[in-house]
């Protein structure tokens, strides 16, 4: 039982590193497509985000440097994103698969052009990264009995991107059903005409949408380079930007959902790496790659409607043209 | 925004604009390449040297641009009908599994039956894999580019799985089958010039290439010369005009859907029964996202699809020789150049096309 406890809060604690930058790229994602504005280019703008922060913090030894650099580029290309979905009405969908492919290309080529190391950048030391903050009474906490493990495992000892992350849950919950202009964006998202008809500018409303996803990406990016690794490494997001998509489409475009959802696929991330070759009580042996299909499947059945039905923002997708 | 009324010449819109657009990329990569500090006109010059200035060069392009025409078509057929597949990448690999199942338990039969049919075996476990979101998008309304992606990861998954668990060869640490017998090859092409007393240099290019420009052929005839192809059109241009028609655009969006996945699953055919006689991890390298730029730069059409998947042909192998020439300037330019074609050629076609296109309307306006 005690052993099973300490395994459990050790899976929970990589759980909660692992969703992180789940997190911040749902999050982003959420204020995007709930404008109305299909993001499948998370993956990239967190990409880049990652090689921005990695860039900087190897030549200025400042994670918040960092973060401010990653933010800025990713930002710029959801801008791009921007331009090309909203300005030119062009279509979301190849727009993202394009910021995409550009953000995998760029990171590889440049990296290796500047740092010669097969597009890694170079190995940051501890001030040039988000180190972990041990919470007050930490050590003297384990001692209370399951609250006080949980405590010192899973609640202390992370980065302040990571405190910052789940704090933004309640800030977007906050923002998107307390505030006009959380209120504006959700009807952006369902009845662009509404909006418009109320004197209130779309495109202004999806293009701060987009750069508050810029904004988001870019964090999640600076996690992983400043502070899950130690610099940038090629083609770090594996994919993450995707399952954060999933995510997103799980949580049916709501954050607190959203941050359930992600805790899951990082739980269920976590527990792929750990149960390689470890045999199970009923079903013996599962492949890693069966546990990290889990999301991908989850998504697939969700959306087909099996299991309660994900209903996307009605005018997700469509550009808004003002009529004539 | 106002678009021009009227319809703009051929030459302008499927000729001047794509090709502009082009050009906007590649000056885009062009100052990709002062960033990284080497010169752009020299690397222009490598690049197309190396890939046509000689037989082998030429027999490498070849051999790419069979690839990019399988994975193009794949996601043009679904353009016509108003999708979007993004699964090429998945679906291909599929196709390698196709190929590796009936090759490997089949090789009793002569070659003559066993080549062809695993041909067959690629486009059917592609179109297999591809049915899938076809159905869910058709009869459940789960968007297909969403379900494509997750089937993307969900075919890695499957193909490492199989490669680590039930197909690997037995001898060696590779991912990795054991090899095809001899028999079970696509000839190359310089093996086939032999028999007709030619000698051409020995590249990777096999008779693939005619697959997939009969492929294309097939696709020119289906979409505009055939009943099925003008139903595509129409749910394409209008799915409730569709209904009226008498057409279901559930059916041609699972239909779409499975001609997409055999065309995608048919890039296997190149890559694994034409050149690497064994089923290996990741074999598809990228080609599925290809297809995308390639589908979106040929706007649709087989003979523009062939014609840009002869340019990035010509990026793969120019570029390899790119990277030997400049090492700065590694592969991953040409991932570069395709992220900027499928910007300009697809997300921001309106740009060029809308502002150029009332140039037009009003030089022939002053003009009558």
């Amino acid at each position: 039982m005690e052993q099973w406890f300490g395994l459990a809060l050790v899976a929970l604690d990589s759980a909660v590193r692992l969703s992180v930058p789940l997190l911040f790229a749902c999050l982003a994602g959420l204020f995007s497509e709930r404008s109305g504005v299909v993001d499948i280019g998370l993956e990239g703008k967190m990409l880049i985000g990652a090689f921005a922060a990695g860039v900087v913090a190897a030549l200025v030894p400042n994670p918040w440097l960092g973060l401010l650099a990653a933010i800025l580029v990713s930002t710029l290309f959801a801008l791009i994103h921007g331009f090309a979905s909203i300005t030119q009405r062009g279509n979301q969908i190849v727009s993202g698969v394009a910021i995409n492919v550009l953000a995998a290309g760029l990171t590889a080529i440049l990296g290796n052009a500047w740092f010669g190391q097969g597009g890694r950048t170079p190995q940051l030391p501890g001030e040039a990264r988000f180190n972990e903050i041990a919470w007050p009474l930490a050590e003297e906490a384990r001692a209370l009995p399951i609250i006080g493990p949980f405590y010192a495992e899973v609640v202390s000892g992370h980065s302040a991107l990571v405190y910052l992350c789940f704090a933004a849950v309640p800030l977007t919950w906050f923002a998107l059903y307390r505030t006009r202009f959380g209120l504006r964006l959700r009807a952006v998202g369902e009845n662009p005409h509404a909006v418009d008809t109320a004197g209130i500018s779309v495109t202004r409303l999806r293009y701060s949408a987009v750069l508050l996803c810029g904004v988001l990406c870019g964090m999640g990016g600076a996690y992983l380079a400043l502070a899950q690794s130690a610099g940038f490494v090629n083609d770090m997001t594996a994919g993450k930007g995707f399952i954060a998509l999933a995510a997103l489409i799980f949580a049916k475009w709501r954050p607190v959902p959203a941050l359930g959802a992600c805790l899951l696929f990082g739980f269920l991330d976590a527990v792929a790496i750990r149960l390689q070759g470890v045999p199970l009580p009923l079903v013996g042996q599962v492949p890693v790659q069966a546990i990290q299909s889990v999301p991908y499947v989850l998504t697939v059945v969700l959306l087909a409607g099996f299991i309660g039905k994900a209903v996307p923002p009605k005018a997700i997708g469509v550009p808004y043209t003002k009529d004539r | 925004m106002k678009r021009p009324a009227g319809d703009l010449p051929l030459w302008y819109s499927a000729g001047l604009v794509p090709f502009l657009n082009v050009v906007l990329a590649f000056l885009v990569a062009g100052l990709v390449v002062l960033a990284i500090g080497a010169n752009p006109l020299q690397a222009v010059r490598i690049l197309f040297t190396g890939a046509l200035g000689s037989w082998y060069g030429m027999g490498y392009t070849l051999y790419y641009t069979t690839t990019f025409i399988f994975t193009g078509l794949a996601v043009a057929i679904a353009f016509h009908a108003g999708h979007f597949n993004i699964g090429g990448e998945g679906q291909a690999l599929l196709g390698g599994v196709g190929v590796a199942v009936i090759v490997l338990n089949l090789q009793f039969l002569p070659p003559i039956l066993l080549v062809p049919l695993a041909v067959l075996g690629a486009a059917a476990a592609g179109a297999a894999w591809a049915f899938i979101p076809g159905w869910l998008q058709a009869y459940r309304g789960s968007h297909v580019v969403i379900t494509t992606i997750m089937f993307n990861f969900l075919a890695f998954a499957l193909l490492g799985y199989l490669l680590l668990e039930v197909m690997k060869r037995p001898d060696s640490m590779a991912l990795e089958t054991r090899p095809f017998i001899d028999g079970a090859k696509l000839p190359r092409l310089d093996e086939l010039a032999v028999l007709f007393g030619l000698s051409i240099t020995r590249t990777p290019v096999n008779l693939s290439l005619v697959l997939a420009l009969l492929c294309a052929a097939g696709m020119w005839l289906l979409i505009w010369r055939t009943r099925l192809g003008y139903e595509i059109r129409t749910v394409g241009a209008n799915p409730t005009a569709a209904v009226y028609a008498g057409v279901s655009p559930a059916q041609i969006t699972v239909i779409v859907m499975l001609i997409g996945g055999a065309l995608a699953g048919m890039m296997a055919t190149n890559e694994i029964l034409g050149v690497q006689h064994r089923l290996i991890s990741d074999f598809t390298a990228g080609a599925g996202f290809v297809g995308i730029a390639v589908a979106l730069m040929g706007r649709g059409h087989p003979v523009g699809i062939v014609l840009a998947a002869l340019l990035f042909g010509v990026l793969y192998q120019g570029g390899a020789e790119l990277a030997f020439e400049i090492p700065a300037i590694t592969r991953d330019m040409i991932v570069v150049i395709q992220g900027l074609v499928i910007l300009f050629a697809g997300a921001l076609e309106n740009m060029l096309r809308d502002r150029l296109g009332r140039v037009i309307f009003r030089m022939r306006a002053s003009e009558a």
